[in-house]
């Protein structure tokens, strides 16, 4: 019992650092998807952050430049994506799809260009990452039998971005719900032709909230390469963009509800590696690939119409006509 | 009136002044050379007929459109009007024709949006609630702040509407087709509020195009004709007739010349029916009707009471879930699979409300749109290829019938006028002879010398022997061309009365779901 309650726990704490960047994702897509953009992009923002966090920690050996510049990469991915369907009003979901395919290159291209490694950058040194951070008390908690652990292994030892991420949750919903920005970019989602003749600008609104996704984005990308992992590896993203932005879906554009959906995904895939090769009774072993697809496989579900009623955006994948 | 007694310089100015405006989008000229002076404290009307540029001109002095030429002055100042902001900035306030709500906010959200007053909500949120208890008293403009916006009738979210645009104080008001929507009841709490609002020294700008209206409420009225300005009159100063003259540039037969209906035999009837959608919401309860041969019967109801549904379940787009309805002897059950195909082989023509959707297909050449559902008639040509000679044939043909302009076959259907498409539409159903017709909203966006036509050729058409059902959001429309007039509210029949017992009020209340004792 003692042992399944540990492995238990050792999932929990597995589930938390493979949501980390579902949830940064996350947060991002309810940005941009809010103020009416569909984002496919966040799967190419993440990849590009990845890249460039851990380029230049490899360059410069500062993990906080890593993740400064991170940041900056999926602005500017973002302001790509903006360019071609805000200013130029192009299709969304294409323009997304193109910037997916762009990181995918490019990273790639420019990967092999500077480091010669096969698309891969060199391993980093421990200094120029975001290494566990041990919470004060750990040691003295030790003896205390249940809480002990439970300090350790799941509030205690991650790096600083698993805690950004967590903070970016009540974050984006308290500037959804309780500010002037919030307010105007879920008025901008719905019904921009208000927001218009409210002598707001539909445009420079639009583009703010995708920056503010872009750099959400970049810092999952730092996560994955510098933090989590000590490298960039070719498409080392692997698809999260795509299920941050299912958990959006699921979440139904709320924060908190994406917040839970990114857990629940987390947990799968966490789920999934520790029975990976085990007989479960009466069932046997479950391929990994179904659980890989119950992400998806719900969120199918919920966008039929099994599992509650979706309300997206209603101006969601519209450009804005005057 | 009090700004006469304050006598600030500003006073001494009109509200708004527009001096050589001009406008134009590619090759269209939408405004040329507007010249508008609006009075303080006056209501003033707008008319004129669709596209006339009304909207387009009111666009711009709101600031979401930039004239190509000519400047606006507004209190004395002359302003450059770039954006809604500067426009709100300059006291001036807009209710748009298609609201500008959004519908899952709550209706203070909605008036915060815009003048939140800083980063965070709390200051502009309590700002917004006290003005719009402000304005609920003073003005009855009352609305629960905290109800949501998809919640509200039509009435109420155009009261929102006002209480946003008088929000920072505005001292003009655009109101552009406000009754369009209303019922006549609603319509009059509406003008009650803008004369308070004129008294209280706020210009008002009322684009419409029913000349009732502008009789009854407006101080002075402006005339637009095809981007230009044809005249402006004090309303005491001028008749119904000179401003429809002056609107179509000719004179106008305002009045239908509605001879006795010579009813024969029962062509369309129904009896209990009702449908009940997907999700469960009730749209038609047990409705019963008959419309004989030679006469019209017109279904009158603000938007919305299930007049949509009706049309096409008798058409056959929708199906129905209770009852019964014979079309031409034979009867139909909710249990028949009825397909708008079999329906029209059995003598019933169809003049869709959504003339865009279901009407034409807009890319399509117009000789095309012309055989749509008659594509495998002789219309087509007798064999089994499209016969383009014929088809051509047959579209000129029609257009010279029914005044089509351009005549050209060729062009496609988005690029005729809103008058002409319809005219399109009605040549093709009018001409496979119906014995019975569904009409639904036959003159929205048509311009009034086409309306005097497509209510003539209705009229020919019922004499002829035609059983008409006929269905618009223009009570004028529906009381001066039906012979009885069935009145929907909630999906339910709420009565039917002949036409010649039928006045606005009584209409209007039965719109509003008052049965009444002595409808027949």
């Amino acid at each position: 019992m003692a042992d399944f309650l540990y492995q238990l726990l050792l999932s929990l704490d597995a589930t938390l650092r493979i949501a980390t960047p579902l949830i940064l994702c996350a947060m991002a897509g309810i940005f941009t998807e809010r103020s009416g953009i569909v984002d496919i992009s966040l799967e190419g923002k993440l990849l590009s952050g990845a890249f460039v966090a851990a380029t230049v920690a490899a360059f410069t050996g500062s993990a906080w430049l890593g993740l400064g510049c991170a940041i900056l990469a999926g602005i500017i991915m973002s302001l790509i994506h903006g360019f071609a369907c805000i200013t130029h009003k192009g299709d969304q979901v294409v323009s997304g799809v193109a910037i997916n395919i762009l990181a995918s290159g490019l990273t790639i291209v420019l990967g092999i260009a500077l480091f010669q490694q096969g698309g891969k950058t060199p391993s980093l040194a421990k200094e120029s990452r975001f290494t566990p951070m041990e919470w004060w008390g750990v040691e003295m908690l030790d003896s205390v039998p249940v809480l002990g652990v439970l300090y350790r292994q799941l509030i205690s030892g991650h790096n600083l971005l698993v805690y950004l991420a967590l903070l970016a949750v009540p974050l984006t919903a308290f500037v959804l719900y309780k500010t002037r920005f919030g307010l105007r970019v879920r008025a901008v989602g719905e019904t921009p032709q208000a927001v218009d003749s409210a002598g707001i600008s539909v445009s420079l609104l639009r583009y703010r909230a995708l920056i503010v996704g872009g750099a959400l984005c970049g810092m999952a990308g730092a996560y994955l390469s510098i933090a989590q992992g000590g490298n960039f590896v070719k498409e080392m993203s692997a698809g999260k963009g795509y299920i941050a932005l299912a958990a959006v879906i699921f979440g139904n554009w709320k924060p908190l509800s994406a917040f839970f959906a990114c857990l629940m995904f987390g947990f799968l895939e966490a789920a999934t590696a520790r029975l990976e090769g085990y007989e479960i009774f009466l069932i046997g072993e479950i391929p990994s690939q179904l659980m890989q697809a119950i992400p998806y496989i719900l969120t199918v579900l919920l966008l039929a119409g099994f599992i509650g009623k979706p309300h997206p955006p209603a101006a969601s994948g519209q450009p804005y006509h005057k | 009136m009090r700004w006469v007694q304050t006598h600030r310089i500003q006073d001494m100015f009109p509200a708004l002044n527009l001096n050589n405006i001009s406008k134009s989008f590619g090759l269209v000229q939408a405004n040329k050379n507007i010249d508008l002076e609006v009075a303080l404290g006056s209501i003033h009307g707008i008319i004129g007929e669709n596209g006339a540029g009304k909207s387009t001109l009111m666009n711009i002095i709101y600031g979401m459109h930039r004239a190509d030429t000519g400047e606006i002055t507004i209190g004395g100042t002359k302003v450059d009007m770039r954006s809604p902001a500067d426009a709100i900035q300059y006291g001036i306030g807009m209710v748009h024709q298609h609201f500008m709500l959004i519908p899952t906010f709550t209706v203070l959200e909605n008036i915060t949006l815009g003048s939140e007053g800083g980063l965070m909500l709390g200051e502009g949120r309590d700002k917004a609630l006290k003005h719009l208890q402000h304005l609920s008293s003073s003005y009855g403009l009352e609305v629960d702040p905290h109800a949501l916006v998809s919640d509200l009738n039509v009435g109420q979210r155009q009261r929102v509407e006002i209480i946003k645009a008088l929000k920072g104080g505005a001292k003009v008001l655009i109101l552009d087709e406000p009754t369009g929507v209303l019922t006549p009841q609603e319509a009059d709490q509406l003008f009650e509020i803008l004369k308070v609002l004129r008294d209280d020294g706020v210009s008002i700008l009322l684009i419409t195009h029913k000349l009732t209206e502008v009789m009854d409420i407006t101080d002075t009225v402006s005339i637009m004709r095809q981007g230009e300005m044809v005249g402006h009159r004090k309303t005491s100063e001028t008749s119904p007739q000179e401003l429809a003259e002056l609107m179509v540039g000719r004179a106008v037969l305002l009045e239908v010349d509605h001879t006795p209906a010579k009813p024969a035999e029962v062509r369309l009837s129904a009896s209990g029916l009702g449908y009940t959608n997907q999700q469960g919401v009730v749209e038609l309860e047990n409705i019963s009707f008959e419309v004989r041969s030679g006469e019209i019967l017109g279904i009158a109801g603000v938007s919305g009471n299930g007049q949509t549904q009706l049309m096409e379940a008798l058409a056959g787009m929708m199906p129905f879930s209770t009852g019964t309805v014979n079309i031409l002897g034979k009867t139909l059950t909710a249990e028949d699979s009825i397909t708008p195909r079999a329906i029209r082989d059995l003598g019933l023509g169809h003049i869709p409300e959504d003339r865009h959707t279901h009407g034409l297909i807009l890319p399509f050449e117009a000789r095309e749109t012309m055989i749509l559902g008659f594509h495998d008639t002789e219309l087509a040509g007798s064999g089994k290829l499209f016969d383009y000679t014929a088809i051509q044939q047959n579209c000129a043909d029609k257009m010279t019938h029914f005044d089509v302009r351009p005549s050209n076959p060729r062009l496609n259907a988005k690029n005729f006028s809103g008058g002409n498409q319809q005219k399109i539409v009605i040549a093709r159903e009018f001409s496979a002879n119906p014995g019975v017709l569904l009409v639904g909203q036959p003159t929205r966006g048509v311009d009034v010398g086409a309306i005097e036509f497509i209510h003539k050729q209705l009229l020919e058409l019922r004499d002829a022997g035609c059983a008409i059902l006929l269905v618009s959001v223009e009570l004028d429309e529906v009381m001066s061309l039906s012979d009885r007039i069935m009145v929907l509210c909630d999906g339910q029949n709420i009565g039917i009365v002949a036409a010649e017992d039928a006045d606005r009020q009584t209409l209007g209340l039965m719109m509003a779901g008052q049965k009444q004792e002595t409808a027949a």
